[in-house]
C-alpha cells in the first residue's frame, strides 16, 4: 500500500538544550530518531538562529521553524508547500502565546492536555482545520485560574461542546453575539525602520514596516470604516481577510467587519527613499592598531529628523571582534555591559536629550600576539518614539454601521528601529 | 494546579496505577486518568498497554472525555487493530448525534484510524455525512474521504464518494468547497491519469468564487489547483489572473506564493504587448519584496523562490535590488541566498551599489559567508562587463587584506575572470604570485597553477613557482596534480629551452609514481604528443579555450520552466523537480508552463525568455525509474546519440539516399517527383505547421486513412491505414496509433498522439526493443511543442536499419517504449514486411535463374492470394511501387506467370513466382511460390503481397 501522507506528518518541540519535550502525530507515530538529522543540523549551525528551516532525510522532511527559544520541528513526508507548514507552525505558537500568555516550555507542559487538544483541533488529515484563535477559544476555553477552580468544583470541561458559530459564516473570524458594556476600538500604528547605515553616514536602504494592530471590543456585528489622511503612502499592503478588497482598490478605504479582540489589520511596507526619514545619527571611531593589543572605541547617538517628538528607549548592541579581549568604557548616560564570551557590547542609553548628546568611549584590549581584527563591527540600534508614525501615515476618521451604539475610538502611533545597523 | 502533575509518577508504577483509574466509577477521576495517559503520550511513552481501558471511557457525554479517548485512539489504533473493533459502534452512534460537532468529530476520528476492519464500517455514517445538512460535517467528511483513499482507495471507489466528492465542489458554502477541492488534489496526485479534477471553465469558475470566501488554506488548495488548469486562450487566463491578483495582499504568505505561482504560470500564455502584462509584472514585485519581512524561516523559502522568478522574468524585480542586502543579523542562510539573488540582479545601472555591499559583506566574521561573497564580485566582473575592472580592483583590494581564505577566494575568482577577458588584465599576476605561499586549499592552488601556466611566458620566474609546487607533487589533491601537469606542460612548449628538465620530472611523476589512473593517462597523453608531433602538441594545449559566461550559473531552461509550476513547493526550495526526490513519486506528475498564446508569436522580441516550445526540444531527462523498467526489457531509453539533427526532415533524407546509390533503381523515374510530394504530404507535422496539431483524433480513422492514402499513392510504395497501437487506456491518457511506410529509400513510422488526459503532455522520446531487421529511430522522437489535452500531432519518424538485431517471433514484431513527462509506457506492433525491401532489388535474369536453381526445393514455400481480379501488368506496377521488381513474365496455358524478386534491407534476396489467371474472372485467386535462403521470412513476403495487392 502506498503511504501517502499530505501536509504535516508529526510535529516535535525541542527546546534550547535539545531535549524534545512534546511530540504530536497526525497519523502514525514517527519515531523520535528522526529529529536526529535536526540535532545534526542544528550542531552545524552552531547559532540556533542559523539552522536551516528545511532539512531533508532519507525518507522525511523537517520543516521547523524557530520561536521563543523553542523549535517546531513538523515532519513531512509527501511534496508540501513550505510557507504553508512554516505559516502553521506559526499560527500555532501565535496560539500558544494567545492562550497562555507567554510561548514557552514551561507553559506548554503547563497545558500539555489543552496544547494536544489544540493542535487536533487545529489540522486534521494535514487539513488546517481551525486556526482563528476566535473559533478555537470557543472550541477549547483557555485556561484561567478561576476557570480551573470553577471546573475542579463544578466538573465542568473547558471543551466547548457545541459548534463555533464562526466556523461557517462568510466571516469566519468573528463569532455571533458578542457583547460588551463599554464599545470600544483601538488601533495602534507602529511602524519600524528597517535601514543600513554606511561608514560615512548615508543611508545605503532603509524602509519602513508598518502595522496596524487592533483591539476592537464592539458588540454585535459593527462594519467598520477607516479612513487615512494619504492614503496613497499605502502601495505595498498585505490585509487581514476581514477586509474588503474591492472597496480598498476603488476608494482606499478599509472597510471590514473586525474579529473580535486583538488583530493585525494590515501591514505595508513604505519603500521609497525620500519617505524613510532616519531619526538618529552615530559618530563613530572604532579602531585597532597594528601590532598593539589595544583599541579605541568612540560612539555617539544624537536625533536628525523625528519632527519634535523624544527619541527613546535607545538600546546599543555591537557584536565585537573575537580577539577583543575586553573594553574599558565611560559612558555619558546609561550603563553598559561587554559580554567576554559572546563579544555582545551593549549600551542602555535611554532617552536621547539633543542638549547633551550620549557617548560611550574608551579603550578595547585585544588579545595579545592576534592579528589587528579585520572585521568592523556593525551597531545595531534600537529606538522609539511615540505618538509618530515617520512615514507619515495618518488616520483620518473611523466610521462604524450595523451598530446603534457610539464606540469609544482611539488611535495611537509609534516608530522603532527594526534592523537598524550602522555600518563603521 | 496545572497539567504538569499528570507528569508525576509514583513507585508502584504508572501503568498499574493508571489502569485502576481508569476503571474508576468516579467520571472527574476517569477523566484526570485519561488525561495522565494523553500527557504520557505526548512526550513519547508507550502507554498503548492501557488500550482497552481507555476505550472503556469512550462512551460518555462529556466531550471533553470523548475527544481525549479520541485522540488516544488515533495514536494506537495502529497497534491495537482487533481492539479498535470495540470502538466501531461508539462512533456509528456520534456520527448520528444531533450535535454536528459530535457528528463531524466522529467521522474525522474514524478517518484517522487506519484500520482496514474498521474502514468497512465507516462507509455508510461517511456517506451520510458527505450529504449532511451541516456544512461543518461535510466539510469535516470530504477530508475523510481523502483518508479513507489513502487506506483503501478501492472502497472509496466503488462505494461512488468520489463523485460526491466532485459534486462537493459545487457545494454552497466555499469552505466545503476548499475542502472538497483539497481532498481531490490529494487523491488526484496519487492517480496522475485520473479525471477528478476535471478542470473546465465552469468548476474554474466555482473555485474562482469560493476562492474569496474561504480560509487562507482552502485559498491555498483552491490556488495549487488553479495552478494545474489550462486557459484555453490567452482571454481566459488574463481573466483568472485579475481574478487571483488581489490574493497578492493577502496577510498569509502561502497564499501570496500560490497567487505568484498562478500568475507565474498563467503570464506565459498572455502576449508581452498587452498592456496588462506590463500591469500584471508591476503587481507582482510588491508582494515578492514584502515577503522579505517576513520571519526568516519564510524569508528562505521565499528567496528560493524568488531566486526562480528572476531567472524567468528578471523584469520583475529589476529595480528591487536593495532590498536584497545582506542585514547583519539575517541568518546565515537567509544571507547566502539573498547574495545569490543579488548576482542575478546585477546590471550595469546597479554594479556600482553592488560592488560596494558585496565589499562590505568580505569583510564580515562569516567565513561561509565571506567565501560567497568574494566569489559574488568575480561573478558580477563575469556578468556585467563593463564592471569588470573595477571588480578586479576590489578583488585586489581584498587580496591586500591577507585574510587567508579571502586571498584563496579571490584568486579562485580571478582565475575566472582570465577565462572570461583574456589578456586584459594580466598585470595583476604578480600580485596575485606574491601571495602564493598562503595558499593552502586545492581549488586556490590550481587556480594559481592554471594562471601561472597559462601566462607563463609573461611571468619571468614561471618554471621557479611551478618546480616549487612540484616537491610535493604526491600530496597535493588530484585537482591540483592534474593542473600542475597541465601548467608544465604549457610552460615547456613556451620556453621549451629552459624547462626540459622539468617536463621531464613532472611526466614521470604523473605517469611512473602515480596511482591516480586518470593522471597517469593524461600524462601518457602528453608525453606521446610532445614525443611525436610537438607543433600538434602545441596546437592542443594551447588552443583557444571558449570563453566562460555567467550561464553556468543559471538554471537550465527546461528544468527552469517546470521549477516555475512547482513555485511554493519543496521543489522550489531544492531547485529539482519532485521526481528527482520526492519518495515514491510515482504519482508526480512533470508539469510544463503553457504555450504562449495569441496574435504576438511571431513579434515575440529575440531576447525573451525561452519559450516552451523550446524547452519541449531539450533531450528529455529520463527519470531514474524509467531506467529501470527499461533496462529490464533491454531498452536503452536516453535519446540516441548518433543520427542526424534533429531538423533533418524525411524528405531531406530520402533525398540523401537517392543519391548515395539508389538512382539505378526502378523508381529513377520517382526521383524528379518525390521529394517534392513527399515535401508536401510529409512536412505536415513539422515544426512550422501547428495547425495539425490541433485536429482532434475523433474525427475519425477515416480521415487519416485519407490521408495516408493520398500519401500512398503518390510515393507509390503502400502505407497500410493507421491503426491504434497503444489505446489511451493504457498509458495514462496517451493513445497512439500509426503505420510504417517507405519513402524513396528511408523508412517512417508515421504516428499520430493524442492526449486524452487532463494534463499537458511533454518530454516525448522513443526507443525501439532489438528486433529481427535491426530497425531504430534515426532521429528523437520529436514533438514541438508540449502536447495539450485533446491535442493531437502528427510525427512522422524516420527510421534506419542499423540498430542491434534480435530475432523476433513472430519475425516482424516491434517492441516500442515512449517515454513522456508522466510515465513509460511499452507496446508492440507488427510491422508489414514490404517497408523492408529495398530499391536495388532487382535481380539480373540469370543470377535469377541460377538462385532459384540455386536455392533447395524444401525452402520453397507456397501461397495463395485470394481473391485479387488484378491483371499481371497491374500487379506487376503494384508491386513494383513497393520494392517488388518482376524480372520476367510468360504466359503458360493462359496463365501469367510472373517471376519476381525482392531485397530486404539486411540483404536477404526472395525470389518469386506468381502464377495469375486473366483468363477465368471467376478465379481470382493468385498463387504465389517464394524461394528464400532464408524461409523464415517467407511467410511474411507472403503477407506483404497480400498486403500490397488488395489495396
Amino acid at each position: 500500500m502506498c503511504f501517502q501522507q499530505k501536509m504535516i506528518h508529526s510535529l516535535f518541540l525541542i527546546n534550547c538544550s535539545g531535549d524534545i519535550f512534546l511530540e504530536k502525530h497526525w497519523k502514525s507515530v514517527v519515531s523520535q530518531s528522526v529529529c536526529d538529522y535536526f540535532f545534526e543540523a542544528q550542531e552545524k549551525a552552531i547559532d540556533v538562529e542559523n539552522v536551516p528551516p528545511v532539512i531533508s532525510t532519507p525518507h522525511h522532511y523537517l520543516i521547523s521553524i524557530y520561536r521563543d527559544k523553542i523549535f517546531f520541528v513538523s515532519v513531512i513526508q509527501t511534496e508540501v508547500p513550505p510557507l504553508f507548514v512554516i505559516e502553521f507552525l506559526h499560527r500555532v505558537a501565535d496560539t500558544f502565546q494567545d492562550y497562555f500568555g507567554e510561548c514557552s516550555e514551561t507553559a506548554i507542559k503547563d497545558n500539555v492536555v489543552i496544547v494536544y487538544e489544540l493542535l487536533e483541533e487545529m489540522l486534521d488529515n494535514g487539513f488546517p482545520l481551525a486556526t482563528e484563535s476566535n473559533i478555537l477559544k470557543e472550541l477549547i476555553k483557555p485556561p484561567t485560574i478561576l476557570r480551573s477552580v470553577v471546573n475542579s468544583i463544578t466538573g465542568s470541561s473547558n471543551v466547548g461542546d457545541t459548534l463555533p458559530t464562526g466556523q461557517l459564516s462568510n466571516i469566519p473570524w468573528r463569532r455571533a453575539g458578542v457583547k460588551y458594556t463599554n464599545n470600544e476600538a483601538y488601533f495602534d500604528v507602529i511602524e519600524e525602520i528597517d535601514a543600513i547605515i554606511d561608514k560615512s553616514g548615508s543611508t545605503v536602504f532603509a524602509e519602513i514596516q508598518g502595522v496596524i494592530d487592533s483591539c476592537i471590543k464592539l458588540s454585535g456585528m459593527p462594519d467598520l470604516s477607516l479612513s487615512f489622511m494619504n492614503p496613497r503612502l499605502l502601495d505595498d499592503v498585505s490585509f487581514h481577510p476581514c477586509i474588503r478588497f474591492k472597496r480598498w482598490e476603488s476608494e482606499r478605504v478599509l472597510s471590514f467587519i473586525p474579529p473580535d479582540g486583538n488583530f493585525r489589520l494590515i501591514s505595508y511596507r513604505v519603500s521609497s527613499q525620500n519617505l524613510v526619514a532616519i531619526p538618529v545619527y552615530v559618530k563613530h571611531l572604532i579602531s585597532f592598531k597594528e601590532n598593539s593589543s589595544s583599541g579605541r572605541f568612540d560612539v555617539t547617538i544624537g536625533p536628525k529628523q523625528n519632527m519634535g517628538k523624544t527619541v527613546e528607549g535607545v538600546v546599543m548592541t555591537v557584536h565585537m571582534p573575537k580577539a577583543v579581549l575586553n573594553m574599558n568604557l565611560t559612558a555619558t548616560q546609561g550603563s553598559y555591559t561587554f559580554d567576554p564570551v559572546t563579544k555582545v557590547l551593549a549600551w542602555d542609553v535611554g532617552k536621547i536629550t539633543p542638549q547633551k548628546l550620549p557617548n560611550l568611549k574608551g579603550i578595547v584590549n585585544l588579545q595579545s600576539g592576534a592579528p589587528k581584527p579585520e572585521e568592523n563591527p556593525s551597531l545595531n540600534i534600537q529606538f522609539k518614539i511615540q505618538q509618530l508614525a515617520i512615514s507619515g501615515l495618518k488616520v483620518n476618521r473611523l466610521d462604524m454601521y450595523g451598530e446603534k451604539y457610539k464606540p469609544f475610538k482611539g488611535v495611537k502611533y509609534i516608530t522603532k528601529a527594526g534592523k537598524f545597523q550602522v555600518r563603521t | 494546579m496545572t497539567d504538569s502533575k499528570y507528569f508525576t509518577t509514583t513507585k508502584k508504577g504508572e501503568i498499574f496505577e493508571l489502569k485502576a483509574e481508569l476503571n474508576s466509577d468516579k467520571k472527574e477521576k476517569k477523566k484526570e486518568a485519561v488525561k495522565k495517559v494523553i500527557a504520557s503520550m505526548t512526550v513519547g511513552k508507550d502507554v498503548s498497554a492501557l488500550f482497552p481501558d481507555v476505550v472503556n471511557c469512550m462512551q460518555t457525554d462529556n466531550l471533553e472525555l470523548k475527544k481525549l479517548v479520541y485522540l488516544y485512539l488515533m495514536n494506537y489504533a495502529k497497534s491495537q487493530p482487533d481492539m479498535a473493533i470495540m470502538a466501531v459502534n461508539t462512533f456509528v452512534k456520534d456520527c448520528e448525534d444531533p450535535n454536528p460537532l459530535i457528528r463531524a468529530l466522529a467521522v474525522r476520528t474514524m478517518g484517522c484510524i487506519r484500520v482496514d476492519k474498521i474502514t468497512e464500517y465507516l462507509c455508510e455514517p461517511l456517506r451520510k455525512c458527505l450529504k449532511d445538512e451541516d456544512p461543518y460535517v461535510r466539510k469535516t467528511a470530504a477530508v475523510c474521504v481523502a483518508k479513507l483513499h489513502d487506506i483503501n482507495a478501492q472502497l472509496v471507489e466503488d462505494q461512488g464518494f468520489l463523485d460526491t466528492l466532485k459534486d462537493l465542489i459545487s457545494d454552497s458554502n466555499p469552505m466545503v468547497v476548499a475542502n472538497a477541492v483539497a481532498a481531490l488534489s490529494e487523491i488526484a496526485e496519487s492517480h496522475p491519469s485520473s479525471n477528478l479534477l476535471d478542470l473546465n471553465p465552469q468548476s474554474i469558475n466555482k473555485l474562482l468564487t469560493a476562492l474569496n470566501e474561504c480560509t487562507e488554506w482552502g485559498q491555498i488548495f483552491i490556488l495549487d489547483c488553479l495552478a494545474n488548469y489550462m486557459p484555453k486562450d490567452d482571454r481566459e487566463a488574463q481573466s483568472i489572473c485579475e481574478r487571483v491578483t488581489p490574493r497578492l495582499s493577502h496577510a498569509n504568505s502561502a497564499v501570496v506564493l500560490s497567487a505568484v505561482k498562478v500568475l507565474m504560470k498563467f503570464m506565459e500564455m498572455l502576449s508581452k504587448d498587452l498592456d496588462y502584462y506590463g500591469t500584471l509584472l508591476k503587481k507582482l514585485a510588491p508582494p515578492l519584496v514584502t515577503l522579505l519581512s517576513a520571519e526568516p524561516e519564510l524569508q528562505y523559502v521565499a528567496l528560493r523562490n524568488i531566486n526562480l522568478i528572476v531567472q524567468k522574468r528578471p523584469e520583475i524585480l529589476k529595480h528591487e535590488m536593495k532590498v536584497f542586502f545582506v542585514k547583519y543579523n539575517d541568518p546565515i542562510y537567509v544571507k547566502l541566498e539573498k547574495l545569490d539573488i543579488m548576482i542575478r540582479l546585477a546590471s550595469q545601472a546597479n554594479i556600482a551599489q553592488v560592488l560596494a555591499e558585496l565589499k562590505e559583506y568580505a569583510t564580515e566574521v562569516d567565513v561561509d559567508f565571506v567565501r560567497k561573497a568574494v566569489r559574488a564580485i568575480g561573478r558580477c566582473a563575469i556578468k556585467v562587463e563593463q564592471s569588470a575592472e573595477r571588480c578586479v580592483s576590489t578583488l585586489l583590494d581584498l587580496i591586500q587584506t591577507k585574510v587567508n581564505y579571502v586571498v584563496q577566494e579571490a584568486i579562485v575568482v580571478i582565475k575566472d575572470i582570465f577565462r572570461k577577458y583574456p589578456n586584459k588584465y594580466e598585470s595583476v599576476i604578480a600580485t596575485l604570485c606574491e601571495n602564493l605561499d598562503s595558499l593552502d586549499e586545492p581549488e586556490a592552488r590550481a587556480a594559481m597553477i592554471w594562471i601561472v601556466g597559462e601566462y607563463a611566458e609573461r611571468i619571468d620566474n614561471a618554471d621557479e613557482l611551478l618546480e616549487s609546487f612540484l616537491e610535493g607533487f604526491h600530496d597535493e589533491s588530484t585537482q591540483v596534480q592534474l593542473q600542475l601537469l597541465t601548467a608544465i606542460v604549457k610552460l615547456f612548449l613556451k620556453k621549451p629551452t629552459e624547462t626540459q628538465e622539468l617536463v621531464q620530472q613532472v611526466l614521470s611523476l604523473a605517469t611512473q609514481d602515480s596511482d591516480n589512473p586518470d593522471l597517469r593517462d593524461r600524462g601518457y597523453i602528453y608525453w606521446r604528443l610532445l614525443s611525436t608531433d610537438p607543433v600538434a602538441a602545441k596546437e592542443v594545449v594551447l588552443a583557444e579555450k571558449p570563453l566562460i559566461s555567467e550561464e553556468t550559473d543559471l538554471i537550465e531552461p527546461t528544468l527552469l520552466d517546470e521549477l516555475i509550476c512547482y513555485i511554493g513547493t519543496l521543489a522550489s526550495v531544492y531547485h529539482k523537480p519532485p521526481s528527482a526526490f520526492v519518495e515514491g513519486s510515482r504519482g508526480v506528475v512533470h508539469k510544463s508552463l503553457p504555450p504562449r498564446t495569441g496574435s504576438s508569436e511571431s513579434a515575440e522580441s529575440p531576447d525573451a525568455a525561452p519559450s516552451a516550445g523550446q524547452a519541449a526540444e531539450q533531450p528529455a531527462v529520463i527519470p531514474a525509474q524509467g531506467d529501470l523498467l527499461g533496462d529490464l526489457l533491454n531498452l536503452d531509453l536516453g535519446p540516441p546519440v548518433s543520427g542526424p539533427p534533429l531538423a533533418a526532415s524525411s524528405v531531406q533524407m530520402g533525398a540523401v539516399d537517392l543519391l548515395g546509390g539508389g538512382l539505378d533503381s526502378l523508381l529513377r523515374s520517382d526521383v524528379g517527383g518525390s521529394p517534392a510530394m513527399g515535401g508536401s504530404g510529409f512536412t505536415a507535422p513539422g515544426p512550422a505547421a501547428p495547425a495539425a496539431m490541433g485536429a482532434p483524433l475523433g474525427s475519425g480513422l477515416g480521415d487519416l486513412f485519407d490521408l495516408t492514402g493520398g500519401v500512398g499513392t503518390l510515393s507509390g510504395s503502400y502505407v497500410a491505414p493507421k491503426t491504434v497501437w497503444l489505446p489511451a487506456m493504457k498509458a495514462k491518457g496517451l493513445e497512439i496509433s500509426g503505420t510504417f511506410s517507405r519513402q524513396v529509400g528511408s523508412i517512417c513510422m508515421d504516428l499520430v498522439l493524442t492526449n486524452k488526459a487532463l494534463q499537458v503532455m511533454s518530454d516525448f522520446a522513443i526507443q525501439f526493443n532489438r528486433n529481427s531487421f535491426g530497425l531504430a529511430p534515426a532521429a528523437p522522437l520529436q514533438v514541438h511543442a508540449p502536447l495539450a489535452p485533446n491535442q493531437s500531432v502528427e510525427i512522422s519518424l524516420p527510421l534506419n536499419t542499423v540498430g542491434s538485431v534480435m530475432k523476433m517471433d513472430p519475425l516482424n514484431n516491434l517492441q516500442v517504449a515512449v517515454k513522456n513527462n508522466i510515465d513509460v509506457f511499452y507496446f508492440s506492433t507488427l510491422y508489414p514486411l514490404h517497408i523492408l525491401f529495398v530499391e536495388d532489388g532487382k535481380m539480373e535474369r540469370q543470377m535469377f535463374l541460377a538462385t532459384w536453381k540455386d536455392i533447395p526445393n524444401e525452402n520453397e514455400a507456397q501461397f495463395q492470394i485470394k481473391d485479387c481480379s488484378l491483371n499481371a501488368d497491374a500487379v506487376s506496377s503494384k508491386l513494383q511501387g513497393s520494392n517488388i521488381f518482376t524480372i520476367a513474365k510468360r504466359n503458360v496455358e493462359g496463365q501469367d506467370m510472373l517471376y519476381q524478386s525482392l531485397k530486404l534491407t539486411n540483404g536477404i534476396w526472395v525470389l518469386a513466382e506468381l502464377r495469375i489467371q486473366p483468363s477465368n474472372p471467376s478465379f481470382t485467386d493468385l498463387e504465389l511460390s517464394l524461394k528464400c535462403r532464408a524461409p523464415e521470412v517467407s511467410q511474411y513476403v507472403y503477407q506483404a503481397y497480400d498486403a500490397i495487392l488488395k489495396n
